[in-house]
């Protein structure tokens, strides 16, 4: 009986390794492009995709097995939290990726700093076929689009909790406001936090004056004073969600996810202008697969999987096919796809000494501590210290001369 | 120190090219770094920059300082009472200081943003008897909590083994020669315990001066200390060098703090009173 048992279950666990395989992929993709993709001659050779966070989708069609389906490659796919985090472990050698997903300034650095290949558009169709370059194009105009696809476009955008805030604000200023003390998250990381300053401040966000990033870490030291605000990155989803701050400059896409679980948040793209930014598919020098590199950027515009990620990952898309898809969700989202273009600078990359310089800068308005006092108690401790050992010392030595006695 | 046999030598090897390759190494790179510019040339520049840090490593000590001296407060009863008890309630007890040591020092600290928010846990329970939600996160006070809710373990860890091992019969020959139980715990307990106060003070201190991730999350970027900076450095400013710099200083600066407690603490070893 118990051996009839296990011989059960292990004939079920049988029949559930076979069904899984059985996807609906066929179904999916036309059989021109199942064919395209089959004929690549990919099989067996691996490809290293370094992508950003939960930046493709995994839910309703699990992009990456979908790509290893179709040519036989074998995908390593790894994540990276930020654009520097990556520059780091790339330029730090000893790895090797075949697929990186850099944002704007970053791709520009590695490509000044010849760390990109140039792309095979032969090699990706899609691109002629589905790119928007209409809206999309002037983003990669200065040579950048030699060296990659644009994956995804957003911008900067204020978002308020109508709880808290009656008035549509129109302007970043109201994140200086103090009747919103303590209630206010700012970004937490120096780049997009001195570029809502220097919107307010009418600077270019590109600036390599320094007289210019003095005033902008002047306002945020302001900022800081009158409402000390948060410096977040993913916790603003939390706290905007669950209602307990009132404002947040974060990204567009990010808006749309938060209002779904949070009915009272709105947003506005601020008067001064923000910041619009996009992440591109590049390839770095020293890929072992630039052929299934160019296979997985023209995979990722294929019009199924384009709609699949942009509904996952909810910024605007440059992919067409998507645009003009009717089942896409985020159609008429005023946030991701603003009717009326907002006032918008880009980034770009920053010369080394601008950037250390803004580092500097962002770590005192940050570190901007009650200074005065924090010296007084660090002397008295230092003090009291000196006290004791030289008491110990004394009582030692008098401890000496008595059992010398 | 007797010539080491040739097969000693085989055993130490391996550890030796452990020591140099992920301790020796990595320090002297760091210096390397500390004292040369972008270009790799010979500059003293990044050790003068960092006067400009000067209030930020003041207070990552003091909150090192702060955190610490909480914790040897909290663990010092703890580990008496504990060395104290019955040997199957230590079992388990030890068992449960280390428990949350299994899991991700990140989770644990990430999951402290669900109980001190504004709309966590402790909130909405004193919002049941209508009390207004309390400011807690983002405070000096939720950086040193977290702090020493991370590293009380280290300190309670060494403080039971010491007590543990502790001579109960010169215990029993104080209060035979007429202590009473404070000033037992004054003249014989606590000088006994010195070197587990010594390493436990060491395993809080160290990590507490120099942790960034607490302050992120529990401080909200609201308090940075220099662990903060010098991550700043490394990755957003490329600027290795000055990163290289601080941690240097933040190492020496340790080891004067160190040197400071080697001090009290050898100083009883030689059969001094102290105090």
């Amino acid at each position: 009986m118990r051996k009839l048992f296990s011989l059960f279950i292990a004939l079920l666990i049988l029949l559930s390794l076979c069904i899984i395989p059985t996807y609906a992929e066929d179904e999916l993709f036309s059989d021109e492009v199942v064919e395209y993709y089959a004929n690549l001659g990919l099989q067996g050779t691996v490809l290293n995709v370094y992508n950003w966070g939960e930046y493709i989708d995994d839910e309703e069609i699990d992009v990456v097995s979908a790509f290893e389906r179709l040519t036989g490659c074998d995908v390593n796919y790894t994540t990276f939290e930020s654009n520097e985090n990556m520059y780091s472990k790339l330029s730090g050698g000893g790895v090797s990726y075949d697929v990186i997903i850099p944002s704007d300034y970053m791709m520009e650095r590695l490509m000044e700093e010849d760390r990109l290949e140039k792309l095979d558009y032969s090699n990706i169709p899609n691109y002629e076929k589905y790119f928007d370059e209409e809206r999309y194009g002037y983003l990669v105009n200065d040579g950048l689009k030699d060296y990659g696809v644009i994956y995804n476009v957003g911008t900067t955008i204020l978002i308020y909790n109508t709880k808290y805030i009656k008035e549509r604000p129109t302007s970043w200023t109201v994140m200086w406001d103090e009747q919103y003390a303590g209630k206010v998250l700012m970004f937490n990381n120096p780049r997009d936090s001195f570029a809502i300053a220097q919107a307010i401040l009418g600077q270019d966000f590109n600036t390599i004056e320094k007289e210019d990033w003095d005033a902008a870490a002047e306002l945020l030291t302001q900022q800081r004073q009158k409402v000390s605000p948060k410096y977040v990155m993913d916790e603003v989803f939390n706290d905007m969600e669950s209602g307990d701050y009132a404002l947040a400059a974060y990204y567009a896409g990010d808006y749309e996810l938060m209002a779904e679980n949070n009915p009272d948040l709105d947003f506005v793209l601020p008067e001064e202008g923000v910041n619009t930014f996009f992440d591109a598919m590049c390839i770095p020098q020293g890929t072992q697969n630039k052929r299934g590199a160019e296979a997985f950027i023209n995979f990722m515009m294929e019009p199924e999987i384009a709609l699949a990620n942009a509904e996952y990952i909810y910024y605007a898309t440059p992919n067409k096919a998507v645009l003009e898809n009717e089942d896409y969700s985020l159609i008429g989202s005023e946030a991701v796809y603003p009717s009326e273009e907002p006032v918008a600078q880009e980034f770009h990359n920053l010369p080394n000494d601008t950037l250390q310089y803004m580092n500097t800068l962002w770590m005192k308005v940050k570190g901007e501590n009650n200074t005065a006092g924090l010296y007084i108690a660090f002397f008295v401790a230092i003090a009291v210290i000196i006290l004791v050992i030289a008491v110990s010392i004394l009582k030692k030595k008098r401890m000496k001369r008595y059992y010398e006695i | 120190m007797k010539q080491s046999s040739f097969i000693q030598k085989i055993v130490n090897a391996p550890y030796i090219l452990w020591s140099v390759l992920f301790i020796i190494a990595p320090l002297i790179m760091v210096i390397y770094y500390a004292f040369t510019n972008a270009d790799g040339a010979f500059t003293l520049e990044n050790i003068a920059q960092i006067g400009d840090y000067t209030s930020t490593f003041i207070l990552s000590i003091g909150y090192g300082a702060v955190a610490t001296v909480l914790c040897l407060v909290l663990a010092y009863p703890f580990a008496y009472f504990l060395a104290q008890s019955k040997a199957s309630f230590q079992r388990v007890a030890v068992m449960l200081v280390m428990l949350p040591m299994w899991m991700s020092f990140l989770i644990r600290t990430y999951s402290w943003l669900t109980i001190l928010g504004e709309s966590g846990v402790i909130n909405r329970f004193l919002g049941i008897f209508g009390i207004e939600p309390l400011h807690m996160l983002n405070t000096g006070g939720a950086v040193i909590l977290g702090m020493v809710y991370n590293f009380l373990p280290y300190m309670i860890l060494p403080l039971y083994t010491i007590m543990a091992k502790m001579d109960v019969s010169l215990v029993e020959a104080a209060e035979d020669l007429g202590c009473n139980r404070l000033h037992c715990l004054r003249k014989v307990i606590f000088p006994l315990s010195v070197p587990g106060i010594a390493s436990g003070v060491t395993m809080v201190f160290v990590p507490s001066v120099s942790t960034f991730y607490i302050t992120q999350k529990l401080g909200g970027g609201q308090i940075t200390l220099i662990g903060d900076v010098i991550e700043g450095q490394f990755q957003t400013a490329y600027n290795y060098n000055l990163g290289a710099a601080l941690s240097l200083v933040l190492m020496v600066m340790i080891l004067i703090c160190l040197g400071v407690l080697n001090y009290f603490t050898d100083s009883d070893d030689d059969g001094g009173v102290l105090i």
